[in-house]
């Protein structure tokens, strides 16, 4: 996962957003409704659970050196 | 309930021509029309978005990035076009008539999140202090001669400690001047969390992470604001996006 910006060239729209900017907007942000399925996972924290999942795959990925 | 459920990326105030356009998992878009607004939708497959497959398909890197990025391209291509604002990811209804249900019941809300974002784009900005993670330099601790190896050591560390809580008020302290200059230039403006260093990526601690909506002389003024305000701070600024942070529901409703 690399850290793609879009900065300061407002004509490359088909460059690739990074997931983790992405991520904090559609995990925390956009219009919140309940829906009729989601309903049943609105106790779960949706940022909380796929950031878990994310630093795990990236801890793997990487082979986590251990600092220690 | 049958296979499938429809699942909503985003309300429009008109019908966007996304023929082309593919969804999640390749699916068609297709445009739900309910007085005056439109819900943009995909059919997905219950096995896939039902509840126990959903909280399972959460917490899958693969399936929460294709996901995200799925619904983010509809999101995308429908806001370059129309006024849109996109719902959170994963809102999934039993079928079509429940989706035209919401858009009736919502209407006025969803009509007005629709006008405060028209004309307006995200904007993302990420600031960096680069100097938050150096260690003290070797030897700016003097050790005192008089005192043993173990107090050398304690105090050494509280000296460190102090040493980065003070670094730690001072990026705080500056982040917020950074932010409250920028979202002078803004309609309106949003914080969120830092990110994670090791799931983004970046080096130095990200000391603000905001987003702003701003109108195009906004995005103008924000764009030239931002190099002076970092201050040689490193930053990013990420944009235009659709307006995810600022289209949402007035409260108490």
């Amino acid at each position: 996962m690399t850290a793609e910006v879009l900065a300061t060239d407002p004509v490359a729209p088909a460059q690739r957003v990074a997931l983790v900017d992405l991520l904090d907007r559609l995990l925390a942000g956009g219009v919140v409704i309940v829906g009729d399925i989601t309903i049943s996972i609105a106790d779960v924290d949706l940022v909380h659970v796929s950031l878990r999942a994310l630093i795990t795959s990236v801890g793997t990925e990487q082979g986590d050196p251990g600092e220690y | 309930m049958g296979e499938h459920a429809t699942y909503v990326y985003a309300v429009t105030q008109e019908q966007p021509a996304l023929d082309e356009l593919r969804g999640i998992g390749g699916s068609s878009v297709r445009g739900l029309p309910v007085e005056g607004l439109v819900a943009l939708v995909s059919s997905v497959a219950l096995a896939e978005f039902g509840a126990e497959p959903l909280r399972r398909n959460l917490e899958d890197l693969g399936w929460l990035e294709a996901t995200a990025r799925a619904h983010h391209e509809v999101v995308e291509a429908s806001a370059a076009l129309v006024v849109t604002a996109p719902l959170r990811l994963a809102t999934v209804y039993h079928d079509d008539a429940r989706v035209r249900e919401m858009l009736e019941q919502r209407r006025e809300e969803l009509a007005a999140a629709l006008a405060r974002v028209v004309g307006r784009a995200e904007w993302g900005v990420k600031v960096y202090d680069d100097n938050a993670t150096a260690a003290a330099p070797d030897g700016a601790v003097a050790d005192d001669p008089a005192a043993g190896p173990g107090a050398s050591y304690l105090r050494r560390r509280r000296l460190e400690r102090d040493a980065a809580q003070q670094r730690g008020r001072a990026a705080a302290e500056r982040a917020e001047a950074i932010h409250l200059a920028l979202a002078a230039t803004a309609s309106a403006s949003r914080r969120y969390p830092p990110q994670d260093q090791q799931l983004a990526g970046h080096s130095g601690m990200m000391m603000l992470n905001a987003a702003y909506l701003v109108d195009p002389p906004g995005a103008e003024a924000l764009r030239g604001r931002i190099d002076e305000l970092a201050d040689g701070a490193r930053y990013d600024l990420t944009g235009p996006w659709a307006p995810y942070s600022f289209a949402v529901l007035e409260q108490g409703s």
